[in-house]
């Protein structure tokens, strides 16, 4: 038997490989260890999501009156196009593929993941379909104004004439952006399914593994098809072809196949791993096993099955038939059913424990509250006559700012936050990510709950104008807006300070069970000096199991004293 | 003695859930603007149902979620774990049962309101090669109680028929039997009316809020559309399906009307000569592009090239209101 000592060496810590710049430099090269990658992932998205905000901010300026009157109608086009864009294919997947990077490989008790090269490959074209994204600001015409969805016949029209045009770009960032999350799907299957240390069957993996296994599966079915329609609406734009072009036979209404046969189920890409969160935040900081954790893992892979048949609910009003209206509506209102009984999992797992509200516990919570709520308008969408009314109104801005800022960015945080120590060796500051949840969550009900009431009264989505009677909601969700510009202050301040000098604390401050507690806080380069047996299922609180036969049981390292104080107060 | 409180407990806070969801439910008709159509009727219906049964299941699930929040929370020094209860295959079979039951139901009744709706006209049944499915769906629209007069109305009344052509950006309803054209859209109260909706450009979306009615309106396609309006009064016709720079500026005035007046409409409208119709499009593009910069509009940062809006069409009739505007 090793054993383990709290702190490692300083000379092995977080050391990439041998030779590797040994400090934050590590964080700029091509290194192929999956959890320096995970980092520039994460790191990056974060900067993509800080430009995101500024345009959702400018485009709050706008809505804040009626009229169109800070920005040009062009430009507000343009800026709904990039924000979406941008938190959808610059934050959102990079910072999960990011903490997946990070965390799965420690989780399962692997060196590295399956393919480290591919890995870094898939990580660096990240950097490169923002620079596209940037650089569409550039070009004479500015960005794309066909929103993130692109719809033709919007999409093919070009006012300059110019084949280098944001479109164009926008096209290319998304094809690039597809085949790096191709790569990164690949990887992440063959590791899950390879790399599992021995004795880890597939009821003892964490169910954040689970979820990563369901989000990259539907990334292989999916993304072909995104990728496939991109390509093809490129070739219209630029040599002409007429597959979507109405003014030369093409059908536009094939592109909305394409493209919401991958991007329905995107919204489980995002939402499942945020999902595997909360199952592993929940337990550790109510001190109790995941309640249903079978149910749970298993009911992962049956939203990746059942998302894949839903994509018409998106195109209930276009010219769909009734038949294929109804059965899509069946099948969506289907996908309610495993989400349901992760929610019922944990609020079970919740009650009866010994919680407490640190900062990543607030975010689940506050993520999983959210989600209840965005999952039952959910289902009000799924429902033909109700989507007839509500679809491309703010009815369906609110529900999906719901499922994106207040259940994924939550878990995000969450995330963030509970395994910060285990990135650092270092521990946030507890008071400041208590300010930044309550402006987070404060903020996200104060910008979105105010656009249901304004869908409903039939206020359409992506208009930079708009009649007075919807004046008092737009206000409101303005000064929410601002607010949650405002939130990501802290939790900046608290990053960066708390990773310079923030409180050493071992390698299992939470002593929470789970493979990535044993090792070192950050851990070493080949992240276990040697390879876990694990004896037991993953969420063994109350019962002084051993998790794995030959590493000592981490449930037995104590809280740091401060916090000790902090997190009972 | 624990569980009799426990079970105590839970009974009250159910009724009291069950009430605020009943509440949730008749509040929800507020929500929404008049409702002008009689498919609006048994959407707001249909919605109300939703929101009651969905604030029950909310209230249902965030109850206890807070409970334990409040009731759970480890006391200062424990460091100890909580019990380890893992699982309860009865409780496990039970919520998935009961949300399956839930949405199948909804399924069901949502499937219900879309049939009375028949919002699709007979292109529909072109479309589906199978007339027979759809025709008893089509041929009995309504609910029979409080819709009883409409529905004799319809049954007696002839269809009217109007074409609207949607083009970047406008609206443009034209009227064959009369052969007049209008930029407001005309619509006799209690009548079915018969869209045939057309695209010129792009894919536009053909939304009255306060009829509860939408469709995309797709180039190379004729839908036929169908509703009844059964309320007087001057209402917004919305593009709802993005298309482009003055998309927000695509909206026309609806306006149902008694079945004389509307006549008397259509017979001073095909008295009027056609004049190029105001158009929002138009002329928020002329003053942009105004380079004397006499007529320079207020807005702070100008921005990217866009596809010139189509011509003001030419029209028998077109509304005051936005001529002033
Ligand atoms: C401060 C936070 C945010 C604010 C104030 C905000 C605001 C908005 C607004 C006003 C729109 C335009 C809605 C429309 O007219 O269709 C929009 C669209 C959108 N937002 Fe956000 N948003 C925020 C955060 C996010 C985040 C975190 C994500 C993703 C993770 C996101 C994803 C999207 C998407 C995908 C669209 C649709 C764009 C399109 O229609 O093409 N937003 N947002
Ligand atoms: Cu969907
Ligand atoms: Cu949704």
């Amino acid at each position: 038997m090793t054993n383990i000592s709290l702190e490692a060496p300083e000379a092995v810590r977080g050391q990439p490989y041998p030779g590797a710049p040994d400090n934050w430099k590590r964080f700029f090269t091509f290194s192929t260890d999956h959890k320096v990658i995970g980092i520039q992932y994460i790191v990056t998205s974060f900067f993509f999501f800080l430009i995101g905000g500024t345009l959702s901010m400018i485009m709050r300026g706008e809505l804040i009156t009626p009229d169109a009157d800070l920005v040009d109608r062009t430009v507000y086009n343009a800026l709904f196009t990039m924000h979406g864009s941008i938190m959808l294919f610059m934050w959102t997947f990079p910072v999960l593929v990011g903490l997946g990077n990070y965390l799965v490989p420690l989780m399962i008790g692997a060196r590295d993941m399956a393919f480290p090269r591919l890995n870094a490959v898939s990580f660096w074209m990240v950097p490169v379909v923002g620079i596209l994204m940037l650089a569409s600001f550039l070009v004479p015409g500015g960005p794309s104004q066909s929103g993130w969805w692109a719809y033709p016949p919007v999409s093919l029209q070009n006012p300059t004439g110019n084949l280098l045009n944001g479109q164009v770009l926008w096209i290319l960032a998304v094809a690039i952006s597809g085949v790096s999350s191709i790569m990164g799907g690949v990887n992440f299957v063959t590791t899950i399914f390879k790399m599992r240390a021995p004795g880890m069957t597939w009821f003892r993996t964490p169910a954040f593994v689970w979820s990563v296994l369901g989000a990259q599966l539907i990334q292989l079915y999916g993304l072909p098809a995104l990728t496939g329609g991109a390509v093809m609406l490129l070739l219209d734009i630029t040599i002409g072809t007429s597959f979507f072009a109405p003014e030369r036979g093409g059908n536009p209404i094939l592109y909305q196949h394409f493209f919401w046969f991958y991007s329905h189920p995107a919204v489980y890409v995002m939402v499942l791993p945020a999902f595997g969160i909360f199952s592993e935040v929940l337990p550790v900081h109510a001190r109790k096993p995941l309640f249903g954790y079978r149910v749970i893992a298993a009911s992962s892979i049956l939203i990746t099955v059942v998302s894949g048949a839903v994509w018409v609910h998106h195109m209930f009003a276009s010219a769909t038939p009734g038949w294929m209206r109804i059965l899509f509506m069946v099948t969506s209102m289907l996908v309610a059913i495993p989400s349901g009984i992760k929610v019922f999992g944990w609020v079970a797992t919740i009650w009866g424990g010994k919680i407490r509200f640190t900062t990543p516990m607030l975010f689940a919570l506050g993520g999983i509250s959210n989600w209840l709520f965005a999952g039952i308008t959910g289902i009000f969408l799924a429902s033909v006559p109700i989507d007839i009314h509500v679809n491309n109104t703010y009815f369906v801005v609110g529900h999906f700012h719901y499922v994106l800022y207040g259940a994924i960015v939550m878990g995000i945080y969450a995330a963030i936050y509970h395994w910060f120590p285990k990135m650092t060796g270092r521990m946030y500051y507890e008071g400041l990510g208590k300010l930044h949840f309550a402006l987070t969550y404060l903020g996200t009900a104060l910008t979105f709950l105010p656009m249901h009431p304004a869908g409903l009264m039939g206020m359409p989505r992506r208009v930079a104008s708009y009649d007075l009677e919807f004046a008092y909601w737009n206000v409101l969700a303005s000064i929410g807006g601002f607010l949650l510009g405002l939130s990501t202050l802290p939790f900046i301040l608290n990053m960066v300070s708390a990773w310079i000098r923030g409180e050493k604390v071992g390698n299992n401050p939470w002593r929470a069970y789970g493979l990535e507690w044993l090792t070192s806080s950050p851990p070493t380069v080949e992240n276990f000096e040697e390879t876990p047996v694990v004896v037991s299922g993953p969420y063994g609180y109350g019962r002084n199991q051993p998790l794995v036969g030959n590493i000592p049981n981490p449930g037995l390292t104590q809280f740091p004293e401060s916090l000790t104080q902090q997190q009972t107060s | 003695m624990m569980k009799l409180r426990a079970i105590l407990i839970m009974t009250v806070y159910a009724i009291l859930v069950a009430m605020t969801s009943l509440w949730m439910a008749k509040q929800s008709y507020s929500w929404f603007p008049p409702e002008a159509a009689a498919e609006a009727k048994l959407l707001d219906d249909l919605f109300s149902l939703f929101t009651g049964l969905g604030t029950f299941i909310y209230l249902g699930v965030i109850g206890p979620f807070l409970y334990s929040l409040v009731f759970h929370r480890a006391s200062k020094y424990d460091m100890s774990d909580g019990p380890p209860i893992e699982g309860n295959t009865w409780l496990e079979i039970v919520w998935t049962a009961v949300p399956l039951v839930l949405v199948l139901t909804l399924s069901f009744v949502s499937y219900r309101t879309y049939e009375k709706m028949a919002v699709r006209g007979p292109m529909e049944l072109v479309h589906l090669h199978m007339p027979q499915i759809i025709q008893p769906a089509y041929a009995e629209p309504f609910d029979s109680k409080p819709q009883q007069e409409i529905q004799n109305a319809v049954e007696t009344a002839p269809i009217e028929q109007i074409d609207v052509t949607a083009k970047q950006w406008a609206w443009i309803f034209h009227y064959p039997k009369q052969d007049i054209t209008s930029t407001e859209l005309h619509l006799p109260v209690d009548r079915r009316v018969r869209f045939t909706l057309r695209s010129q450009d792009v894919l536009h979306g053909f939304y009255i809020p306060a009829f509860r009615l939408k469709q995309d309106v797709v180039p190379n396609h004729e839908i036929d559309f169908e509703l009844t309006p059964v309320k007087t009064g001057t209402y917004r016709l919305r593009d709802s399906m993005f298309s482009g720079t003055y998309f927000a500026a695509n909206q026309a005035d609806v306006v149902v009307q008694p079945f004389n007046e509307y006549q008397q409409w259509l017979a001073d409208a095909a008295a009027g000569s056609p004049t190029p119709a105001f158009n929002r499009a138009a002329f928020e593009y002329s003053q942009a592009n105004d380079r004397s910069g006499t007529t320079k509009d207020k807005v702070a940062v100008r921005g990217w090239d866009t596809i010139p809006p189509a011509p003001p069409p030419v029209v028998n009739y077109a509304p005051k209101r936005e001529q002033e505007s």
